[in-house]
């Protein structure tokens, strides 16, 4: 291709002055962007007003959509528990059987648990639950992992509140607009989770990787507690998520770190539930946490 | 030649000629509204190749400076840092104008580096704005976005000639 028309002004003075106005209008433009990005740096929801605009006027559109694909990210399980139906089943009946009598024994705990913190006057009187609601969209172009929800801070929803799915946790609201609230995931390296094995009481830290598996890193060093298989629950450290939400399963280790897989898939998950945060007088909002 | 005529003849108006290019893109970077939930860095920036295949096609189109609108709007729904596409943007658009000054000869595989280049800059650019602003990860995660984005460019390349047709009388 020859060369296009280019912008060399020639002999015009009012075309050499216009042009010369547009490369610094452009200049000016990128050191404003450096700008936005460097106050970005210390307060990470600065501009939330903008982005409010934005979520605001694409909310219809991504929640009509999210209503007519949802579904298809669990297309593969369908497909293969038809592929397995008989032996499935055979194995769902005898884990049924297994689970009724440990369900009973898990009754016969929690009344027993109630009693006991009757008796410390430790009573949970407020419900968790602040609203239900889907995920309708996300920032699937950027390495941050935030995800998008069709309701905001006219039902309620304020930053710093955990969000839930049915199979674990999924993240913190990171900030709001009326009618849509972005939540930061845990598998963003901004989310710290303070878990704990679930089946002793082995504390540890649960950062995420940016690429949807976390890392768990146990307090003190030199040694690694955690294996493949191990699954951790919140401890409720740090008072913003309740103790004992389902979190991640350790998939393997490496050193010090374990590497794990969250069991609520976000992409998976048809409807979260965001809750009040366990003791909001330990908690700061996320932007101040210190990192 | 009488067809010629006749599409010459019909009028335009200037709202598609000129705002074609502008809504193609901004159009681009509303991709991310689309309901999935992503893991990891997985849809390409669809606003930057339009931006990169209306530029190399004709770099008359846009000014230096379209960067900023644009970029400011990318940034406000790709949930990068506000601001971040605003920048790499508007270096992109200067370095192509550069670009056009010192290739004389220009081609499709000039025109696929220039690309290239770019999306490097832009994919890359990004990711560090967002672990200078607390998130992050390996570098190793845009590497599959970099690559679909590349082998995007010339289909997207083709179809900003196709608007072009439909802009242009």
């Amino acid at each position: 291709m020859a060369r296009p028309p280019d912008r060399r002004p020639g002999h015009s003075r009012r075309r050499q002055y216009s042009l010369f106005a547009s490369y610094v209008i452009a200049m000016a433009g990128a050191l404003v962007g450096l700008l936005l990005v460097i106050v970005a740096a210390f307060d990470p929801t600065a501009f939330s007003a903008l982005r409010a605009i934005g979520s605001e006027t694409t909310r219809a559109f991504s929640a009509g959509l999210s209503g007519l694909v949802s579904g298809i990210g669990s297309i593969d399980d369908e497909v293969v528990a038809y592929w397995r139906a008989g032996s499935q089943n055979a194995a769902l009946r005898r884990e049924v059987e297994a689970n009724r009598t440990r369900l009973i024994e898990a009754d016969a705990i929690e009344q027993e648990n109630k009693q006991l913190k009757g008796l410390l006057q430790l009573a949970d009187s407020q419900p968790y639950q602040v609203a239900n609601t889907r995920l309708i969209s996300s920032s699937a172009s950027s390495t941050r992992r935030l995800a998008r929800l069709n309701a905001g801070s006219g039902r309620g929803i304020r930053a710093g509140m955990p969000v839930l799915a049915a199979q674990g946790l999924i993240g913190q609201v990171f900030f709001t607009s009326p009618n849509t609230a972005d939540v930061l995931l845990i598998t963003d390296p901004q989310n710290v989770v303070p878990v704990r094995r679930a089946r002793d009481n082995i504390a540890a830290f649960c950062t995420g990787r940016a690429d949807g598996t976390l890392e768990i890193r146990a307090p003190n060093t030199g040694s690694n507690p955690f294996h493949p298989g191990d699954i951790m629950v919140t401890s409720g450290t740090g008072g913003l998520y309740r103790p004992n939400i389902p979190v991640a399963i350790i998939v393997r280790t490496e050193g010090d770190l374990s590497i794990a897989v969250p069991l609520a898939n976000p992409s998976r998950v048809e409807v979260v539930r965001v809750e009040r945060p366990f003791q909001p007088a330990l908690i700061a909002p996320p932007q101040s946490a210190p990192e | 030649m009488a067809r010629e005529e006749i599409r010459i003849a019909r009028d335009r108006s200037p709202l598609r000629m000129i705002g074609t290019p502008y809504a193609s893109i901004a159009i681009g970077s509303l991709t991310t509204a689309l309901p999935m939930i992503a893991q990891a860095p997985l849809l390409p920036p669809f606003g930057l190749l339009m931006l990169l295949g209306w530029r190399l096609l004709r770099p008359e189109l846009l000014p230096v400076w379209a960067g900023i609108p644009l970029g400011l709007f990318d940034d406000i729904m790709s949930g990068q840092p506000i601001g971040s596409a605003m920048f790499l943007w508007t270096m992109v658009l200067l370095v192509t104008e550069l670009a056009h000054l010192r290739l004389v000869w220009r081609d499709y595989w000039e025109d696929w580096v220039v690309a290239i280049l770019s999306i490097l800059f832009c994919i890359g650019g990004g990711m560090l704005f967002v672990r200078l602003t607390g998130g992050g990860g390996s570098p190793l995660l845009i590497l599959p976005q970099i690559t679909v984005s590349i082998l995007l460019y010339p289909p997207i390349a083709r179809f900003c000639a196709m608007l072009d047709r439909w802009r242009l009388p």
